[in-house]
């Protein structure tokens, strides 16, 4: 077996400033919030510094086809970081799920993605969680016809991968202008990574991959799309701790500061100690991944750890703010709102156990 | 291969494990620098590394050496050899390093009482000045492997007078010493891998202080923070320790499973999959030069986790977890969580988040010394000693 690093990087720890530094500047809890609120949800402004000078969205991508030749360790630093912030960019929907559906095919979309040029989701519901079978609800017949449900970031698309299945070729993934598709945005639980409802009838398409390289692809997409989120619920984890310390020892009550009461010192060692655990599982899924070992394990573990951990940090961070925990002016529901919504993304905790069980040969 | 490990193939060379008696070979070692290789030279080491060590002992181990029995010794290897290092005189560290790394003398600790357990610092052993000696009277407690010990460190009181961190004073103790009597204390497993030490007035030199006097608590703090460090200081495989076992019986034995227990079965996996990888990464910080503070919080996961698959166990084995496989009182030479049956494993795992700290105290070290929050109110501060209640 490999030998993983779990660590990061000196390399990895200067993107991390780079991104940090970004997203302090431009994406601090007040203009985060009121922009939930506005006409445009996604600061596309932010977007275009993070994607394209900052180069986040090519990381992934080898530098023959345009990108910058990282790898996922990388990319999960960026998600802790947007962890963190709660930025609304559509790093996950683009950077992440439909560059890495593209990347086993070397696509010509490759290129202007890393670049930050393009913006681009991958056609699936947030839900889908690696191992599922090939989507089936859109059909490609010449054309595109169908409804994909409750995908994430796809407002900020102007190209769909999608999944799609056809008569003569079996499963395959299509190339779609998002003017040929209807894009209905839907209320979110999670205000920060919106979702739509996306139809195709007889859209214009092109093919991508087809038969079991789509496969594949979308499945390498999905497992990689869950094992870096464990990353980003790494940072909503470590956001929220980081910010209940701060709130707790500054709110005096009984004339001394509510985090030296010991029955709140311990929840949080609790959520310390649940967060070192959450981190090393989300290091070695990034490590996994770029490295190519061990991914379906490391990806299901990471899953299985994190995404709790980022909701009980949340809820925790509620309850000991608070009153002012459940106001709409803190940004403490943000977090909550979008640790619940990874719980669901790519497979909830309890599906990855499933999985599990099967992998490390543990029958029912 | 490293310089190192060059040296311990030429060792190996001039010294056949298979002909030369145990003891001399590792002796031998020791002479050569090649016991804890990241020790002083002349003190079984080369001043190297510590992240060098786990080669050099499994060169060692695949040569087919033989070890020092660290599970005979873990409180001399892990917590009183690296005291006497720091604290040490130049005689104190030549008389008791060597025959320490060998295993030709077993070390206990004689550290908690019967009224001092967390709140250690108010321990009650008192030692008085004597000419050249000191007298010492009082009782230990808790004290694994005493009754194979031939040495001992031993935390005292000896300035009652002052408040309670500053009255301590530490020495070695020569646990054949008379005066000294052990006595089985008996757990809950039925065995007694614990003693009870009473001291009544045993005779130490003064060449036997470990530290000045009065600086106890300092001393006692270098013992402490190396039994934390030591924890969860040696990789893991994936499904070992108290997991392994537990997955064995599920594969082996299709009629006891459930649903309900499989999910169980897979979080608790998780979980120790997620605290296996969080040690990987303590020891990867450790070897990068950077200690990170987890180690607390890895003991407390690791005591509850070792808890809760230890239960699950005996849930899982159904008519036969009403069994247990002996109550007689036995004493054991060293310690395995994992040993015996799965009673005693749930009992004994009960141990874990007392013994070393317990979860309650290192969650306020993990949350006043990681996450910077106010201290408990002390008290005790600037009380002497001899006035604090009891």
């Amino acid at each position: 077996m490999n030998s993983p690093d779990l660590l990061y990087s000196d390399v990895e720890e200067d993107l991390r400033a780079s991104v940090r530094a970004l997203l302090t500047d431009r994406a601090d809890a007040a203009a985060v919030l009121a922009r939930t609120e506005s006409t445009e949800p996604y600061d596309l402004g932010l977007w275009r510094t993070l994607a394209a000078d900052l180069g986040a969205a090519g990381l992934m991508v080898p530098e023959s086809l345009g990108g910058h030749g990282a790898s996922a360790r990388e990319t999960a630093v960026v998600l802790e970081e947007l962890g963190r912030s709660v930025a609304p960019v559509p790093f996950l929907g683009s950077a992440v799920l439909a560059t890495a559906a593209l990347l086993p095919t070397g696509d010509e979309l490759l290129s202007p993605l890393a670049s930050g040029e393009l913006t681009a989701a991958l056609a699936v519901p947030l839900t889908t969680a690696p191992g599922s079978p090939f989507p089936a609800t859109v059909r490609a017949d010449g054309t595109l016809t169908g409804q994909v449900r409750t995908v994430a970031d796809a407002s900020a698309a102007a190209t769909f991968v999608v999944p799609a299945v056809s008569t003569s070729d079996g499963p395959g993934l299509y190339a779609v202008d998002s003017s040929a598709a209807t894009v209905t945005e839907v209320v979110p639980l999670d205000l920060t990574r919106r979702i739509a409802d996306v139809t195709f009838s007889g859209a214009t398409a092109r093919p991508i991959v087809l038969g079991p390289a789509a496969e594949s692809a979308l499945d390498s997409a999905l497992s990689t799309a869950a094992g870096l989120l464990a990353s980003e619920q790494t940072g909503l984890a470590e956001w929220a701790l980081t910010e209940t310390v701060t709130y707790l020892k500054g709110r005096y009550q009984f004339g001394r500061p509510v985090g030296g009461f010991q029955s709140l010192k311990h929840r949080l060692a609790n959520l310390y100690t649940e967060l070192v655990n959450a981190r090393a599982t989300a290091r070695y899924a990034a490590d996994a991944l770029a490295g190519g070992y061990d991914v379906p394990i490391a990806v299901a573990v990471a899953q299985a750890r994190a995404a709790p951990v980022a909701v009980h940090a949340t809820e925790e961070a509620v309850q000991l703010h608070g009153g002012i925990g459940m106001t709409w002016e803190h940004p403490l529901h943000l977090y909550l709102k979008r640790a619940k919504s990874d719980e669901l993304a790519f497979g909830t905790p309890g599906r990855h156990r499933t999985r599990l069980a099967e992998l490390v040969d543990l029958p029912g | 291969m490293t310089a190192l490990q060059d040296q311990v193939a030429e060792f190996l060379a001039a010294h056949d494990p298979k002909t030369l008696p145990r003891l001399d070979f590792l002796r031998a070692r020791f002479d050569a620098g090649l016991a804890w290789v990241y020790f002083p030279p002349g003190l079984g080491g080369q001043a190297a590394p510590r992240a060098e060590q786990a080669g050099v002992d499994a060169a060692f181990a695949e040569a087919g050496a033989p070890d020092n029995q660290p599970g005979r010794n873990t409180i001399g290897l892990g917590m009183a050899g690296p005291t006497i290092l720091a604290f040490g005189t130049d005689e104190q560290r030549k008389r008791h390093l060597r025959p320490l790394w060998t295993g030709e003398e077993v070390w206990c600790q004689l550290f908690s009482e019967p009224g001092a357990g967390s709140d250690l610092a108010a321990l009650a052993t008192r030692a008085v000045r004597d000419g050249d000696d000191w007298v010492v009277t009082g009782q230990k407690v808790w004290t694994s492997g005493a009754h194979n010990a031939q040495w001992a460190i031993l935390v005292t009181r000896t300035d009652p007078d002052v408040p309670k961190h500053q009255g301590m004073t530490y020495f070695l103790c020569d646990m054949t010493a008379p005066g000294i009597e052990v006595r089985p204390l008996r757990q809950i497993t039925g065995e007694a891998e614990f003693n009870e030490v009473f001291l009544t007035e045993v005779r130490i030199p003064d060449a036997h202080r470990l530290g000045a006097v009065g600086e106890g608590w300092k001393v006692a703090q270098t013992t402490l923070m190396n039994e934390r460090v030591s924890i969860g200081a040696v990789a893991q495989p994936r499904e070992g320790g108290m997991l392994g076992v537990l997955t064995k019986t599920w594969r082996e034995r299709p009629e006891l499973r459930t649903p309900q227990l499989r999910d169980r079965l897979v979080q608790l996996w998780v979980e120790a999959e997620s605290l296996r990888l969080a040690g990987d990464r303590l020891r990867q910080q450790l070897t990068a030069g950077a200690p990170g503070p987890e180690g607390s919080a890895m003991k407390v996961a690791f005591a509850e986790l070792n808890q809760k698959l230890s239960g699950l166990e005996i849930e899982l084995l159904g008519e036969e977890g009403l069994r247990y496989d002996d109550w007689t009182l036995r004493r054991p030479e060293s310690v395995d969580f994992t040993g015996r049956e799965a009673g005693y494993r749930y009992l004994r795992a009960k141990g874990n988040s007392i013994e070393g700290g317990t979860s309650e105290v290192l969650r306020n070290i993990i949350s006043e010394r990681v996450l910077g929050l106010p201290s408990e109110p002390r008290v005790d501060k600037d009380v002497a000693w001899k006035d604090l209640p009891r």
